[in-house]
């Protein structure tokens, strides 16, 4: 895709390809922090009406700096580092797991004009480097010398690799549909209207319609995967404030705890960037060719994927928390199974192509 | 030979076990509830219940003060439902010192009863949610209790302490809009009630995690002395205000909600989901009670004419019991003659109740510890006294 | 079967849940916000302070006669009271307004609210109704000492004047009862 590299590209025609690659990496840390003050109004917003009360209301109108405010509180905390903790793995932890939902961002294209990198490997790349935040919780969670911490770290470790094979298998029948792991690519083959995005059977007449349930069921694994590997509820046992008090994070304070909560939501912003990018066909317009331009593409982006952060949110305020054994059960013997039912029957949609 | 024991001892401990204090400053011990726990892995292998960081002697209180001034005492065991605390030790008092109350303040003290109990019922299955991990049916069945907790400040004046209930009556007459109220408020609990077992007690993974999980069996029960919706999820038919029906309550028409083999929604008898569920048929009843109540209340008669200055109060000894949304809460008075009771011993229903912890816990993953101890609806001020 | 039956019902009751919260996420909010809306008069009656809420007591030291009813029935002894007697022909005695004479000179009556349990054991054993609890709720304070109310209207000075009036006619009486003795 030759425009990819479109920002990329003006701004090494005009100064050096250093400058160009630098601002290129610093354009998602900018869109990272915005968003994650949305969010965190947003989750607060949202979640204070589903309980009939109104959220925050008095740091600015409506509550609306209450973000910022939390950011503040949290900058003038006191650092805190125990004295059982490993000092060196316990200071890492923070800045690894927020490096993880960081470089996720570098293959994440929010319009055909602009992603940071057009890797031909990308969604891999993103499966792979999100993983990150298995290490860095369980350094966090073990070098905090608590239990708790421990404990959270454990549970941690086994959810998010247990998580990954349904959602790798979601990731794989989307690439055999697509016939590439280019994000680009995958995003160009869902173009047109609605109808042709892969959760409903990507491009093809009418005779695709056997493959659209498997698709939808794919889209709804890889969904609730995505919500097990950012530890949201109801898959928040790493940090299940009832039983763990914290978790992984219960020695944390002051800025690296906000390293945590930031990392948190960048991370729900990526599994949701990555769901639009497999199963809602991306920057794509789903009106065919009308309002898609580089502008309305950044647009629709960045509308899916709120939406997607919202039903996070939602199912989040909803449901109870899992146990941890029917966490286990729910990933090998519900999803994994039915995610390779639903693997061969993309598969077999790709070869009767 | 101690020292020969005690490397033995060391020696058989499980390296991979670990042992962890939850409390007493734990989110979900509901209050100050210390428990130290064993764990190898995920699972429970031992726990020891530690109690008494809200100690606040009230027994000893009661040694000097006068039977006025020991209800506000007893209005903060189980201070969530205070109401039910009290009525048993005014009944204590009135038996031993042979006080007749009239019809209309045996009706008002079955209506605050079960005001009282609904907001208690409310209170413990939101509880249950949040430990569960569903933090919005908490808020909701909390919004909820805030208009019993309205009503109940409408008639005394307190909103969680009521001290409403004297020994020969009440401390004030019913104000005129109760009975809208009420009906008001038991026809708001029938809508969160349906909105809340559908959000919560019938979701999957709810019924997943408290579904046969810390199974109390009948003869455990009966041994540990429970009392009700701990026992009556395990079977035991054994509710005070059927049994051994007190004041006017065998003027009502309503059901002990025992779960029976072979009839339960989910789970099997004597498991979490069954005691919460216990609890959630219990707010029915209560608003059927209150219904039935609400009709009969009379509205003329002075319900403070009755109230002594000083109780009067021959030697002798009395134990009188009440149905508390925990279970059985009884006072033991003896007194001497005077207006002070020589001893005033409180039998608390969680303090009974919890002790049966450590047995149906073993053997359960660390995250069902907190549940069972949720199910189970303790409130510290109670255990300890 | 119960394999699928269970994942359909895992499904399905999530579904249920979620679409009562988002039923609830357009429904009206109860949020009251306290200090911007005035407690007692601006919210719904639900909300609203009802007027028997056992809060601050008040004193009315007018209508008190000094009976330390209060002080007795108290379980937490937050109440104390000195009462000075008031003699005989006391040029300024008052009425009080029950239309009986005073008694007792009010010296002191302070209540610790910092102590006191808000039973209300107190306001129902006064027999003049002078003590009652009013709604007013938020009186906190940075000091704890200022909880310490004092109700009684009287100076150091004026105490003191009454105190010497007493002892005056106390030292009269007795002077009276031992020249009555010795004339005997």
């Amino acid at each position: 895709m030759e425009t990819t590299y479109y920002i990329y590209n003006l701004i090494a025609n005009s100064t050096t390809e250093l400058i160009a690659a630098v601002i290129v990496a610093i354009i998602p840390l900018l869109f990272i922090l915005p968003y994650a003050l949305v969010a965190i109004y947003g989750e607060l917003k949202i979640s204070a009406f589903m309980q009939d009360k109104l959220g925050p209301m008095r740091t600015g109108p409506y509550g609306l700096l209450q973000p910022i405010a939390e950011v503040f509180k949290l900058l003038q905390k006191e650092d805190i580092t125990p004295d059982a903790a490993d000092k060196p793995l316990f200071n890492i932890a923070p800045v690894l797991i927020f490096v993880g939902s960081y470089a996720a961002f570098a293959v994440i294209p929010f319009s055909s004009y602009f992603a940071p990198s057009g890797l031909n490997v990308g969604i891999f790349f993103a499966m792979a480097i999100s993983s990150l935040a298995v290490i860095a919780i369980m350094m966090g969670g073990w070098s905090s010398g608590n239990k708790f911490a421990l404990l959270g770290a454990f549970r941690s470790v086994a959810q998010i690799v247990s998580y990954e094979i349904p959602a790798a298998m979601a990731v794989l029948g989307i690439a055999a549909m697509a016939n590439t792991l280019n994000i680009n690519t995958i995003i160009e083959s869902q173009s047109g209207w609605f109808w042709n995005w892969f959760l409903f059977g990507g491009q093809g007449g009418i005779e695709k319609i056997w493959v659209i349930p498997f698709t939808v069921v794919m889209c709804v694994i890889y969904f609730i995967s995505s919500l097990a590997e950012c530890n949201r509820t109801p898959f928040d046992l790493v940090e299940g404030e009832s039983e763990l008090v914290a978790g992984y994070a219960t020695e944390y304070s002051g800025m690296k705890y906000a390293m945590f909560y930031l990392a948190e939501y960048a991370n729900m912003f990526v599994a949701a960037a990555l769901i639009t990018i497999l199963f809602l066909g991306g920057w794509s317009s789903p009106l065919g060719d009308i309002l898609n331009g580089p502008i309305w593409q950044l647009a629709w982006f960045v509308i899916k994927t709120m939406s997607i952060v919202f039903l996070q949110i939602w199912v989040r305020w909803t449901l109870p928390r899992i146990r941890v054994d029917q966490l286990m059960f729910v990933c090998w013997k519900v999803f994994l199974p039915i995610s390779f039912v639903c693997f061969l029957a993309m598969a077999l949609a790709r070869m009767v192509q | 030979m101690n020292e020969t024991k005690k490397i033995i001892e060391y020696s058989q401990i499980d390296s991979d076990r670990m042992r962890i204090n939850v409390g007493p400053q734990h989110p979900s011990t509901h209050g100050v509830f210390r428990a130290e726990v064993e764990i190898d892995g995920e699972i429970v292998t031992e726990l020891v219940p530690h109690i008494g960081y809200l100690h606040r002697c009230f027994e000893k209180h009661c040694e000097k003060r006068n039977f006025h001034q020991i209800v506000p005492y007893t209005d903060r065991l189980d201070y969530v439902s205070s109401m039910n605390n009290e009525w048993p030790y005014i009944m204590a008092v009135e038996k031993l010192a042979g006080i007749e109350v009239s019809e209309k303040v045996e009706i008002l003290r079955v209506i605050c009863a079960e005001l009282n109990r609904i907001a208690n019922h409310e209170l413990c299955v939101a509880t249950f949610g949040l430990d569960c991990g569903a933090f919005t049916p908490f808020l909701w069945l909390f919004r909820d209790r805030e208009f019993a907790l309205a009503i109940l400040e409408k008639l005394s004046g307190g909103r969680l302490l009521y001290n409403y209930f004297a020994v020969g009556g009440m401390q004030k007459d019913i104000y005129p809009e109760l009975k809208k109220d009420i009906k008001a408020f038991v026809k708001r609990v029938r809508e969160t009630v349906v909105e809340v077992n559908n959000v919560l007690t019938y979701n999957k993974i709810f019924v997943n995690r408290t579904a046969n999980v810390g199974i109390l069996p009948k003869d455990v029960a009966l041994s540990y002395a429970c009392s009700g919706p701990v026992a009556r999820a395990s079977g035991i038919d054994y509710d005070l205000r059927k049994n051994e029906p007190y004041s006017v309550y065998n003027r009502f028409d309503f059901k002990t909600s025992v779960i029976r083999e072979g009839e339960e929604r989910h789970g099997c008898v004597g498991d979490s989901w069954n005691r919460n569920w216990v609890r959630v048929l219990e707010m029915e009843e209560s608003c059927k009670i209150l219904e039935q109540a609400i009709e009969i209340l009379p509205e003329e008669g002075d319900v403070t004419a009755g109230i002594p200055k000083k109780v009067k109060v021959p030697k002798g000894e009395v134990y009188a019991h009440a149905e508390s949304p925990k279970g059985e809460m009884g006072y033991y008075v003896v007194s001497n003659g005077k207006d002070i009771p020589e001893r005033c011993r409180c039998r608390s229903a969680s303090f009974v109740n919890l002790a049966c912890l450590p047995d149906i816990v073993r053997g359960t993953m660390f995250a069902d510890m907190i549940v069972i101890l949720a199910s189970i609806d303790i409130v510290l001020g109670d255990v300890d006294r | 079967m119960s394999y699928i039956k269970n994942i359909t019902d895992g499904f399905g009751t999530a579904a249920t849940g979620m679409k009562f919260t988002l039923k609830h996420l357009f429904s009206p909010n109860v949020t009251v916000q306290y200090p911007n809306t005035n407690p007692y008069t601006e919210i719904s009656a639900v909300d609203k302070i009802p007027d028997r809420a056992r809060n601050r007591l008040l004193l009315d030291p007018d209508i008190c006669n000094g009976c330390t009813s209060c002080a007795r029935a108290c379980p937490v002894d937050c109440i104390e009271i000195d009462t000075v007697k008031v003699i005989a022909n006391d040029p300024d005695q008052p009425t009080l307004s029950d239309g009986t004479k005073r008694r007792l000179w009010l010296a002191k009556y302070d209540i610790n609210f910092a102590q006191c349990c808000f039973c209300g054991l107190c306001a129902a054993a006064c027999p003049t109704e002078a003590l009652k609890h009013t709604t007013v709720f938020d009186y906190c304070t940075y000091d704890v000492n200022d909880l310490l109310y004092h109700f009684s209207t009287m100076t150091p000075e004026q105490i003191a004047e009454k105190k010497k009036l007493l002892a005056d006619e106390v030292k009269a009486k007795a002077a009276a009862a031992a020249a009555a003795k010795s004339e005997n």
